[in-house]
């Protein structure tokens, strides 16, 4: 590596940004989202006694899933949003790009220090969603292996392998991995929009929007790119949605893989690298907002 | 300002690039049935608004359970035409969880249309006996829509080959379905069975079922169950099948 290179990209200068976000975030309150996630699970455990064990599964797969997707999009857009404009008040900013230490390692480390935290809480939330549903299909094994003692051997087997069917399947690996995607492109859209914002509120509030439009996004595009007869400024509302927001329906597979449909690796890795693309384009783009920002 | 300029500026480009990439993506999963949902007015006004907020932002299973959950509350109070509303979103909002459409399908083929059956406000038997038909054919739409958004689920096949056989007492259709889920991967080992059972019950259609019972027999020890054997004697003696190539007794 060149000592032009070198001044631009370090390793180790990245990482010790990083580490030392990652470490800042910790201290935050931030992680009593994952007592409500584990409570929420536990709760609709409970609730979810009644009914009958494929149903069950399936409410039980939905909701924390849903509850996993909820709470890591706000964990990315709440962690990330303070990062910046806090560390320009704080003037902690300066000191840290005093150093030799450039613009784009700075917020690099930042997003990635953000982006451990992420894979750190969604590991804790699925080892606890894995280990409820383990523990369930175990227990409901076993109570299906004793009811059907004096069942025929052939039935019996056809009952428990529906019930392993229903409930843990290796599918829900690529649920969790497209709900880190999406919580990583959160994340880096996060920062930069972070990085020529005004407060944090500001951010906060401008995610929401564009949390929503997202979701709304595809829908737009497939009417821009789809009707002909619509007036102009129609197309052009359409367009500008299309063009600007990024699409997050694409990493709602959770829905369709709790159902039991598996998803091919090959579609996996499209999206996935879809996910890989809009985030080296908004730290990109970040990085360009926060290269001449004055300080 | 020229900087806000460039970076709108640059945004639309990057949104230039990634759209095709998007549509491609969309396309192949449509093609693969992910994500099988039509967002459009009849679907928000089911839902109310909030219900429909929340599909939007990609909790569209979260609120179909909940209603999933309400139309469990509308079973125990035997409330066949709100059950039947409920089951419409579930359905609507979790095209690809296949336990919705067959519990769906089992609550008005089998719950609703035997409520019908014994409906003691309705002395009439002919009116009770059309009432439970439209609920048989209302749990026969379901199955019908469940398979068309997982054609590659065996389970559905065979639901709807048990409502033919069990409902519509029409054999042929349930030889039909059970045959489609016996095809698919992951059917239970019981359905291509069941397939020449029905096909068995079919007139006219006697020396089909024989070679498909008779290649069942064949297989072996685990298959030949006494139900298989009965219809086998049975079509032995209907086709004149010749003493020496009979299954013994």
């Amino acid at each position: 590596m060149n000592n032009r290179a070198q001044r631009l990209l370090s390793l180790g200068r990245l990482t010790a940004v990083a580490a030392n976000t990652f470490m800042g975030l910790t201290r935050l309150k931030i992680f009593y989202v994952l007592l409500l996630f584990g409570l929420v699970l536990i709760g609709s455990s409970v609730l979810m006694a009644q009914m009958t064990f494929q149903q069950e599964f399936q409410v039980l797969k939905d909701v924390a899933l849903g509850a996993m997707s909820l709470f890591t999009s706000l964990l990315a857009v709440i962690a990330t949003a303070r990062l910046v404009p806090q560390e320009i008040e704080d003037r902690t900013a300066y000191t840290v790009l005093a150093k030799p230490v450039s613009r784009f390692e700075y917020l690099a480390g930042k997003l990635f220090g953000v982006l451990f935290l992420l894979a750190l809480s969604l590991i804790a939330m699925s080892a606890l969603f894995f280990l409820v549903l383990v523990l369930r299909e175990q227990s409901v094994l076993g109570e299906t292996a004793r009811q059907m003692r004096t069942a025929p051997t052939e039935q019996r087997a056809e009952a428990l392998r529906l019930i392993r069917a229903s409930a843990f399947n290796p599918n829900l690996f690529s649920g969790v991995a497209l709900i880190y995607a999406k919580a990583c492109l959160l994340a880096a859209l996060t920062l930069f929009i972070s990085t020529f914002a005004t407060s944090t509120i500001f951010t906060m509030i401008v995610m929401a929007f564009v949390y929503f439009i997202g979701h709304l996004q595809p829908i737009a595009r497939e009417y821009w790119l789809q009707t002909n007869g619509t007036g102009w400024l129609t197309k052009t509302f359409l367009a500008v949605v299309a063009l600007l927001f990024p699409d997050l329906q694409s990493f709602n597979l959770t829905d369709d893989l709790a159902a039991g449909n598996a998803i091919p690796l090959e579609v996996l890795l499209k999206t996935l690298a879809m996910g890989v693309f809009y985030i080296a384009f908004y730290l990109a783009l970040a990085w360009a907002a926060f290269f001449r920002k004055e300080l | 300002m020229r900087r806000t300029l460039a970076i709108l500026l640059t945004l639309l480009l990057f949104g230039a690039v990634r759209v095709p990439l998007e549509h491609g993506l969309t396309e192949t999963h449509r093609r693969l049935h992910f994500q099988a949902i039509d967002f459009n007015l009849d679907l928000r006004e089911q839902l109310g608004q909030l219900g429909f907020v929340a599909a939007l932002n990609g909790f569209r299973s979260l609120v179909g359970d909940a209603l999933f959950i309400e139309a469990h509350g509308a079973w125990e109070r035997t409330e066949w035409g709100r059950l039947l509303f409920l089951f419409r979103q579930v359905t609507t909002l979790q095209p690809r969880a296949v336990l919705f459409w067959d519990t769906a399908a089992w609550h008005m083929a089998w719950n609703a249309s035997a409520a019908a059956m014994n409906d003691p406000h309705q002395p009439r038997e002919a009116l009770r006996l059309k009432a439970a038909r439209e609920y048989f054919q209302l749990g026969k739409d379901f199955l019908e829509r469940g398979i068309k958004n997982n054609p590659d689920r065996p389970e559905l096949y065979e639901a709807l080959a048990r409502l033919y056989r069990d409902k519509f007492k029409d054999h042929a259709h349930a030889s039909e379905f059970f045959a489609k889920a016996a095809a698919l991967p992951g059917a239970r080992s019981y359905t291509q069975r069941f397939a020449a059972y029905e096909l068995a019950e079919c007139s006219g259609r006697e020396s089909e079922a024989y070679a498909e019972l008779r290649a069942l027999y064949d297989r072996g020890e685990q298959e030949r169950l006494p139900t298989l054997l009965r219809h086998l004697k049975r079509l032995e003696i209907h086709l004149n099948i010749p003493p020496d190539q009979r299954i013994p007794d």
